[in-house]
């Protein structure tokens, strides 16, 4: 043995070791580094030695996860050396330090090819193993025939033929072209009557790969296979290197059953019985041993000829050996048997007949459910999950249910989703259904996605009978002290549309539900709060007889929430409010819901694009897809003709007729005169009462104002909050500080505070690229309690792209939160994007207006001039509009050089001395928008005598920049302090929030 | 296919990775990251997989050292297993006894090794004679080049004199 000896090596992992934490490290790494740097850069000749350590070096670096972004030439290099010694560490490092993707790589590429196609073998296994490692595209188009050409050749010595062919796998994954060659299917072949088994195991796995992909053309290798399997079971001429434990190269075994497993079948009988007894004796020859090596290789042999044969579809009594085998592993105590035991099983399930013969573990797999082992418990699960039908649900779906208030954090989402799929496709009875689903939400609330609760509701609008069950069992559930929130979505929708049912049951009177459900109201979201609103309608509305004190109720609900800042809330709180006072007359609208048209369950469908997504090519997996899209539906309705969406309840109009029929029972087909063109389906925003209710939001206008004729204008433009936001008196929060100077001074810094109250602070901080803008917000909670109803709403000016991320409801207590604002700059203008942003904190809530500094400098970027090129440039462009004038009186009075300083920090880049006047400023800049990039000059004339007036001049060869910029410099000189940029933005031509904003002042 | 190899020790410090798949720096990072928080928490008596990504991981501990391979879900859980030992047993040849700190000094000799036993992801050699053959030609290879090199600086020295 000869550990070679690299003291500097050496040393440096000891210093590494020897480092007492993190940051030491980083400091003898960042050391390290910039000594290598400065070695690969300075020294010409630096010697093999140091070469070859500098790069072990790096590669360790970069093992420990640091970046390393030089010395890759050098390394690469290293490759095309003459010597032995540096070409292995050239070739090793360089596998190791890059992947497929860099462009290092192309580099090498001759190199590389160069010792492949050479006589020197070991060199042919460097560059090999190099390429099989991380040989990408380029490699695989112009290598492949070259490795091609190793594996077939009879002279070379197996070590390179082995390499070669799996080299040529690795290019095959890459290209699947490298082997469309005539006559490879022959080729490959030949090359399984191999008898070197470490070339034979290398082919093998190629082959694999080969057939995977696609099978047809290499039916020439199945007997081949067989026969190889025969030799290794029986034992046939192997030498002794290539037994594991007294195994015939177990791994060999493996590979050669998975490559016949991707042929869909063997036809020829005598291959087929051939087979069938090499699986035969696998399955009977297997004990388990004590040595655990032993053991894990046999079984690893084992679990590969149970997949071969129910890949084969056995005879019916094989198959049951196999159960049987499986079901005896399950009960083991060697975990890894264990886990493998319950995965075989699950993918036993898919052959048909045996799964009433798995039933029978069913005890032991529930068992399993409570395994210490997560992976096992995972194992379970699926078992469980796939082994269910109408005969075990119950059972299956109870202990799943009993399971996720004990199962851990890791594993209880999957177990919510299954136990829900599971309930929705086997449920014995309907009553079970909603039962289950409630439990879960009950239990699980935080994995029970909106598609969950969707189903119930529409489960039981559609079946009468389940209503008024449906509805005590949502009160039971809110009438506990802690609810989860999507238990109040669904049980207040629940009670909203059919608590009437129960007016008779002691407990149940309208009232009483009413304070049931009012109670969580305060502690619920937005989106929540909005359905309660209209639940309170309809309960309203059904108390027979009418009850006053429940109206008085509910009316002051209704009141005090016709102000509230989210527009939904107001607009529902508004008209549901009007609507009541209408009396029993519009007792129709709030009528309940119609029936759904029957549709695939949102949830199988997820679960079943899911499958399709994660499709493999194995035989196996394929028969999965297959046999899982037989989902069935329990509900007996009748399959309505219309179309069908495949969407979480989306209650938009899917078939007008249907609509038709049912006139006046939703405001939609009241109020809008257009429930017979069928409407888009509603987008799948948070809106999900808009679309149970099938209250479509726009246009409020026209529901209003043939509703409520009364007063029309305080409910024009509801559906523009924004526009409402703006009319806010002044927030009672007073900021500390002045919004005028916070906002100057962010025109022309790209960090820094633009608001702060008492209560919150926003910060801002800006990267700048050409045209685009990303301004992150900050939005800081100074204060003890968390702020609430957090609202942020951009308001951009026509020539501007911006979309903000979404805001977070709430701000915890003394915590920031950060809102990227992406931005693109569509044109030259100085009209200005203002962010509208409320807060609540306590109950007072607060409402601020804020202009963003997205101002035109800032998608300015100084540029050099050269004299020559500016003079030719200013010549060019003559008079207006290109070219604008204008003297500028009532200046704020600037030395000269403070006056460049102000431009500089504008992002125009003064070129001192290019104008021979001192007394002038000349500077360029170029603007940026989407379409293009605008070279912009500048020229300052100021009069030494009266600083008070300049003359301006600006010039580019767009009149509406060059307008604009002129106009923007202007405004600057005018008042350094305080810039007066336009507030409302220019009238003209806009659309959206602004015009709407610009309509109202 | 395997996908990557890591060694990590107990502490979760790195000792040798591989990677048969392109991941950059950053996820190379994130692997490790999130699989010692999984792996290196996990009892003594539980299996040796872990499913993790869409993957399936498989390890095994040598004393204060994780060996862990990633494979795709549907390959074969035991056959990789031994893979693991198969290396695990080429490197204790080699070293004579094998222990974390010859790994930790011979990081490249580990790489030489693991070039011969894996190569694009699959196993390349199962004969642990063979691989041992190929190292000590390797190993002999560069102290022939040291050597002749040595000579050739002591001529020159000798000549320059």
């Amino acid at each position: 043995m000869s550990l070679s000896g690299m003291r500097g090596l050496s040393v440096f992992i000891s210093d590494i070791r020897n480092c007492q934490n993190k940051e030491q490290e980083r400091l003898r790494v960042d050391k390290e580094l910039a000594n290598i740097r400065t070695s690969f850069k300075n020294e010409k000749g630096l010697s093999v030695y140091k070469k070859k350590k500098y790069v072990w070096k790096m590669l360790y670096i970069y093992m420990l996860g640091y970046d390393v972004d030089f010395g890759h030439m050098e390394t690469v290099a290293l490759i095309s050396a003459s010597k032995y010694a540096e070409k292995q560490v050239g070739y090793i490092v360089t596998s190791c330090l890059l992947n497929e993707n860099h462009d290092f790589l192309r580099l090498a590429i001759n190199t590389v090819r160069n010792d492949i196609i050479g006589r020197n073998e070991t060199y042919q296994c460097l560059a090999l193993t190099l390429v099989g490692n991380i040989g990408g595209k380029d490699f695989s188009e112009s290598l492949a025939p070259d490795v091609q050409k190793l594996l077939l050749s009879s002279s070379c010595r197996p070590i390179v033929r082995k390499k070669a062919a799996l080299c040529l796998l690795r290019l095959f994954r890459k290209n699947p072209d490298v082997v469309n060659v005539d006559g490879w299917s022959d080729r490959m072949s030949q090359l399984l009557d191999e008898r070197e088994l470490g070339v034979l195991t290398a082919v093998m796995s190629l082959l694999v790969a080969l057939v995977a992909n696609n099978p047809d053309g290499y039916w020439n290798c199945v007997p081949k296979c067989v026969r190889i399997l025969e030799r290794l079971t029986r034992s046939q001429d192997i030498p002794q290197e290539y037994t594991y434990y007294g195994i015939p190269s177990p791994w060999l075994q493996v590979k050669t059953m998975r490559a016949l497993q991707y042929f869909p079948t063997i036809e020829d009988p005598n291959t087929r019985r051939a087979l069938f007894e090499v699986l035969h004796r696998i399955l009977m020859g297997t004990d388990v041993v004590k040595n655990v090596n032993k053991n894990n290789a046999a079984h690893a042999v084992l679990f590969e000829a149970l997949s071969l044969v129910m890949h084969l579809d056995a005879e019916k009594e094989m198959m049951s050996q196999c159960v049987a085998i499986l079901g005896k592993f399950i009960a083991v105590r060697e975990p890894n048997i264990r886990y493998l035991g319950l995965e075989n099983m699950t993918r036993m399930l898919l052959v048909t007949d045996v799964q009433e013969s798995i039933k029978r573990y069913q005890a032991q797999i529930i068992t399993s459910l409570k395994d210490p082992d997560i992976s096992i418990r995972r194992r379970a699960l699926d078992l469980l999950y796939g082994m269910c039908d109408v005969t075990n649900a119950k059972d299956i779906v109870e202990e799943l249910l009993q399971y996720l208030t004990t199962a851990d954090f890791g594993i209880r989402e999957e177990l919510a989703l299954k136990a829900a799929i599971l309930a929705e496709k086997f449920a014995p009875d309907l009553l079970w259904y909603v039962d289950v689903i409630l439990q879960l939400i009950d239990k699980a609330g935080d994995f029970i996605s909106d598609d969950i609760w969707y189903r119930v509701v529409q489960f039981v609008t559609n079946n009468d009978d389940l209503q008024a069950y449906g509805a005590l069992k949502a009160r039971d559930y809110l009438s506990k002290p802690a609810v989860h929130e999507t238990m109040v979505k669904v049980g207040g929708y629940l009670l909203g549309e059919y608590s009437h049912l129960l007016a008779r049951t002691p407990g149940c009177s309208s009232k009483e539900i009413f304070a049931i459900i009012h109670e969580k109201f305060p502690t619920v979201s937005i989106s929540t709060k909005a359905l309660l609103l209209s639940s309170y309608i309809k309960i309203l509305m059904h108390s027979q007889p009418p009850d006053p004190e429940l109206q008085e109720q509910i009316w002051r609900v209704f009141q005090r929430f016709e102000g509230n800042i989210d527009a939904e809330i107001q607009q529902r709180a508004v008209e549901y409010f009007a609507l009541s006072r209408k009396g029993p007359a519009m007792i129709d609208i709030m009528a309940e819901m119609p029936k759904f048209p029957e549709r695939q369950s949102a949830l199988l469908k997820k679960t079943e694009d899911a499958e399709a997504d994660a499709a493999e090519l194995s035989a196996t997996r394929l028969r999965v897809q297959q046999q899982t899209s037989n989902a069935m539906v329990v509900v007996s309705q009748p399959f309505s003709d219309g179309p069908i969406h495949v969407g979480p309840l989306t209650r938009s109009s899917s078939s007008p007729q249907e609509m038709n029929g049912d006139l006046a029972l939703t405001v939609t087909t009241m109020g809008q005169g257009q429930q017979s063109t069928p409407q888009p389906l509603a987008p799948a925003t948070g809106d999900l009462l808009g679309d149970l209710l099938a209250i479509e939001a726009p246009p409020p206008a026209s529901v209003s104002s043939s509703l409520l004729s009364s007063e029309p204008s305080s409910l024009e433009g509801l559906g523009d909050s924004s526009a409402l936001a703006l009319l806010d008196n002044a927030p009672s929060v007073q900021p500390i500080g002045s919004i005028k100077d916070w906002f100057s001074a962010l025109c022309v810094k790209d960090s820094g505070v633009l608001y702060e109250d008492p209560y919150i602070q926003i910060g801002l901080k800006a990267e700048w690229r050409a045209h685009q803008g990303r301004v992150t917000l900050f939005l800081g909670n100074k204060h003890v309690g968390a702020l609430t109803s957090v609202r942020a709403i951009i308001l951009p000016p026509a020539h501007l792209r911006m979309q903000l991320s979404t805001v977070p409801d709430t701000i915890p207590p003394r915590a920031q939160v950060q809102c990227p604002l992406e931005i693109i700059n569509l044109q030259a203008s100085r009209d200005l994007a203002v962010l509208d942003f409320s807060y609540s904190h306590g109950s007072a809530p607060v409402n601020i207006n804020l202009r963003l500094p997205v101002v035109l400098n800032k998608f300015l970027q100084g540029t050099p001039l050269a004299p020559a090129d500016f003079v030719s440039q200013w010549r060019a462009l003559t008079g207006p509009p290109l070219k604008l004038q204008e003297v500028v009186r009532g200046v704020k009075p600037l030395p000269i050089l403070e006056m460049s300083a102000l431009f500089n920090s504008m992002h125009i880049l003064v070129a001192p001395g290019l104008d021979p006047n001192v007394n002038n400023i000349v500077a360029g800049a170029i603007f940026a928008s989407e379409a293009r990039k605008t070279l912009c000059l500048i020229r300052v004339e100021t009069d030494p005598s009266d600083r008070t007036q300049l003359r301006l001049t600006v010039a580019s060869p767009d009149a509406v920049v060059s307008l604009e910029l002129k106009e923007y410099i202007k405004e600057q000189l005018l008042d350094v302090s305080t810039p007066t940029p336009q507030f409302v933005p220019a009238s003209t031509g806009l659309t959206g929030p602004a015009a709407a904003l610009a309509g109202l002042l | 296919m395997i996908h990557f190899v890591i060694l990590i020790s107990r502490q979760g410090k790195v000792r040798l990775t591989k990677w048969y798949s392109p991941y950059t720096q950053k996820e190379r990072q994130k692997v490790i990251r999130e699989l010692s928080g999984l792996i290196l928490t996990r009892g003594p008596k539980l299996c040796n997989f872990v499913e993790w990504r869409g993957l399936k991981v498989v390890y095994k501990r040598y004393a204060s050292l994780y060996f862990c391979m990633s494979i795709d879900p549907e390959d074969n859980e035991l056959e990789c297993l031994e893979i693991i030992h198969h290396f695990v047993e080429i490197l204790d040849r080699y070293f004579g006894n094998v222990c974390e700190l010859d790994l930790i000094f011979n990081f490249h000799k580990a790489y030489y090794i693991l070039d011969e036993v894996l190569l694009a992801g699959e196993l390349q050699e199962t004969s642990k004679k063979s691989v041992a053959r190929v190292i000590a030609a390797q190993d002999t290879m560069v102290e022939n080049a040291k050597e002749q090199a040595n000579s050739l600086t002591n001529i020159i020295a000798q000549a320059t004199k």
